[in-house]
């Protein structure tokens, strides 16, 4: 997932001056690498780069208490994080990022991966992950770029994909969730339950997708998939041909005014919502959270083709040895040690390793989020604030059935740039 | 050479020679040296921050690429692929083409919008605010839409064009309509109405600028030769306003030209531009493709500005 900090950003020049300050930033936090090493006494710092999903106050405050290691937060967006393992690999010593840019990081040599010998709950990490199913052993789909697919690298420094169990982890798991759309049930009034709503002329000029091509795509995908249109073999790597099918029926759907607006950032997506300018649109749980915390009816409508899920993990940056790496393997075994596990499910996430997550949460919270059961006494998020009444059932029920319901995975496709072509070709028509 | 002298010696060449002349120490520099070095820190930092990275973006425009990294191969395909379909779709407009010619109506529709009322509004500041702190202060206020960031910019429409907006409850309440008006928001009428908005102030700065320089005594001399109000207006002020006019215009075209935000976010990302392609490409790492288009943008807006400033020799009438 994105999450937009763009500010102001009103003409190429402003752009060019925040480059400007990124390149003398990076000129700087180069200079403060190596000091680390010299004098031991040095507090544990790690530069942790990532989403603002997992980069919660609460959790590097915790984390300071627990293990002494002091985490410095960059935040990015998914593709500036991407751009800046890239561009700066030695700006960041800890990385948070998705799975499906692996395809394109792991091949640019910038990041190391893990030793999973050296990660104390690596057993107990979710079957998820490492065998494509759930907990209860529900066959998860694999289409896109499933995390088990690009788990494990063949050695230290290989650069391919090992298709068993290796000790060399390319990201040790966070969080992840399963995406669908959100909807107002209060202005449609009757059960959604397919993709294709999306594109039902019903809500002729009230829906929305994302903008950002890797994962707009995906849910156009299965949104043509809903209406019968199409069957693709992988939504997540689709043809060239797939590739003009699907944006052919967006097109046309495009022409014919079935989009409000398409969104390209977290508060966009709340708004657009929250005026009641789109009732049904691609959404991510959160934002259908903070909807519903304004006083707003807001519904994660399960469909019955499916979630489309994403997943996160941790790796360090190439330049990353000694000291510093073991401070590195102490912080991603805290991160896995249930604290922060139980606050990214308290968040409507979920959590990599479940029972070190379980036992940092009171049972009538682990009964709300992960068994789909009502809610015993209200929900209150991780700040406090009151998030669900007691009684109220999470959407989309229990883990098994969320996790268990996903048709597929955030994915960069073989053919991504005329992917990219073809959705700038979409945007202008 | 004292420092003073120094100074004196680059703030007026003439006079300080004048003291050279007095002094036998003083080192002779000359004029053409001096401007050379009155214009030297600029022309350093115009180097370093523009026409070196300029440098690199068109070297990169023809590099080769693959998922992860630039390949600095000669090719062209930054440009073939921007430019895919231009030939065999005829007669309908490619990807690129359609981006330009939207961008384009876009940017001559706010130039216009932004011209005319920039024109009255420096006209009235000029012409009829006769205190000089009057004009100061009315001219702030025009900096007013630069207050808020374009975060708040684009929450803040919602709730006045919106579905459910003031402006369509208002109308709906008086009788004017009965359905809401989609067109307001995510539209090309939002767009447009943002991006005057936001610009206008360029036009009326500029513009401002050069009425004030008016000598008032042409108006009245236009007056008493018999001219009406019209007649003085368009054989007089806007003859003079010229320069005022064509900043005005370059400001606000360069801009546009390249703006991807506001035409995102009031077009509701429905809106092609030509910055949303470089922007898309970037998110893609698809870096020389990305540099491809930014040369393509830079020389269609060179290709403007150049045609403007045929048409009114800038340096000529400063």
């Amino acid at each position: 997932m994105t999450e937009t900090t763009r500010k102001t950003g009103v003409s190429r020049r402003t752009l060019l001056k925040g480059t400007a300050g990124l390149a003398g930033f990076a000129v700087g936090s180069g200079a403060i690498t190596g000091f680390p090493y010299v004098m031991s006494a040095e507090p544990k710092v790690l530069r942790y780069l990532g989403t603002a999903v997992n980069e919660g106050d609460d959790i590097s405050k915790q984390c300071l208490k627990d293990t002494g290691i002091k985490i410095e937060y960059i935040t990015a967006t998914t593709d500036d994080v991407t751009k800046r393992v890239m561009t700066q690999p030695n700006s960041f010593d800890v990385l948070d990022t998705e799975y499906f840019s692996l395809k394109k990081l792991v091949p640019s040599g910038n990041i190391l991966a893990l030793d999973a010998k050296k990660i104390k709950e690596f057993d107990n990490i979710t079957p998820v992950f490492t065998k494509g199913e759930t907990p209860g052993g529900k066959k998860i789909g694999n289409q896109g770029t499933a995390p088990w697919k690009v788990l494990y690298l063949e050695g230290k420094d290989s650069k391919t994909f090992a298709k068993s169990a290796t000790e060399f982890v390319t990201l040790i798991p966070t969080v992840y969730n399963a995406d669908t759309l959100g909807i107002r049930p209060d202005l449609i009034k009757r059960p959604i339950s397919s993709w294709a709503e999306l594109l039902n002329p019903e809500f002729k000029g009230k829906a929305s997708i994302l903008n950002i091509p890797s994962i707009g795509i995906m849910d156009a995908a299965m949104v043509v998939e809903a209406t019968g249109k199409y069957k693709y073999a992988d939504k997540g790597n689709m043809t060239k041909e797939e590739i003009d099918l699907t944006m052919k029926v967006m097109t046309e759907a495009k022409k014919a005014g079935q989009f409000r607006a398409f969104w390209k950032d977290f508060n966009e997506s709340v708004n657009l919502m929250a005026s009641g300018e789109t009732v049904i649109q691609s959404m991510w749980s959160p934002a259908v959270t903070k909807v519903r915390s304004m006083g707003i009816p807001c519904t994660f409508q399960p469909l019955k083709e499916g979630y489309r899920s994403w997943a996160s993990g941790f790796c360090v940056s190439k330049g990353v040895s000694g000291a510093k790496l073991d401070w590195a393997y102490e912080f991603v075994n805290w991160f896995l040690s249930g604290y922060a596990g139980a606050y990214l499910n308290r968040q409507g996430y979920y959590s990599a390793v479940l029972s070190t997550a379980k036992a940092h949460m009171e049972p009538y919270e682990w009964a709300y989020w992960m068994e789909g059961k009502p809610a015993e006494k209200d929900i209150k998020a991780p700040d406090g604030s009151l998030l669900e009444k007691a009684g109220a059932v999470r959407d989309g029920g229990s883990y098994e059935d969320r996790m268990g319901g996903v048709a597929c995975w955030n994915a960069v496709m073989d053919e991504n740039d005329y992917m990219v072509r073809k959705w700038n070709e979409f945007i202008a028509a | 050479m004292d420092t003073s002298d120094e100074l004196l010696q680059q703030a007026s060449p003439g006079l300080a020679r004048g003291l050279g002349l007095t002094r036998q120490k003083a080192v002779r520099l000359s004029p053409s040296f001096i401007s050379w070095l009155q214009a030297g820190p600029m022309m350093l930092v115009f180097l370093a921050f523009f026409l070196i990275p300029l440098v690199f973006v068109v070297i990169v425009s023809f590099w080769d690429y693959n998922e992860y990294q630039l390949l600095p191969t000669f090719s062209g395909r930054g440009y073939t692929d921007t430019f895919e379909g231009c030939i065999a779709q005829l007669p309908d407009l490619c990807t690129i083409g359609k981006t330009y010619v939207k961008t384009l109506k876009l940017c001559f529709m706010v130039w216009a919008i932004t011209l005319f009322i920039g024109f009255w509004v420096a006209y009235f500041l000029a012409f009829h605010i006769k205190s000089k702190t009057w004009q100061m202060g009315l001219s702030l206020l025009c900096t007013i839409p630069f207050w808020t960031s374009n975060v708040i910019r684009m929450i803040a429409w919602i709730p006045l064009l919106g579905r459910n907006g003031l402006v369509n409850s208002g109308l709906l309440k008086i009788g004017v309509i009965d359905q809401p008006v989609e067109w307001l928001l995510y539209s090309e009428f939002s767009v447009v109405l943002a991006l005057v908005h936001l610009f206008t102030f360029f036009m009326v700065v500029p513009i401002f600028n050069s009425m004030v320089r008016i000598d008032k005594s042409l108006i009245e001399a236009a007056y008493d030769a018999g001219a009406t109000g019209f007649q003085t207006l368009v054989n007089v002020i806007i003859p003079l306003a010229k320069p005022g006019i064509v900043i005005g215009s370059i400001f606000v075209i360069t801009i546009v030209m390249g703006d991807f935000i506001t035409i995102g976010v009031m077009g509701g990302q429905q809106i092609a531009a030509a910055g949303k392609i470089i922007e898309t490409r970037l998110n893609a790492l698809q870096f020389p493709a990305a540099a491809a288009n930014a040369v393509i943008l830079l020389a269609i807006t060179f290709l403007i500005i150049t045609m403007m400033s045929r048409i009114v020799d800038i340096r000529k009438e400063l």
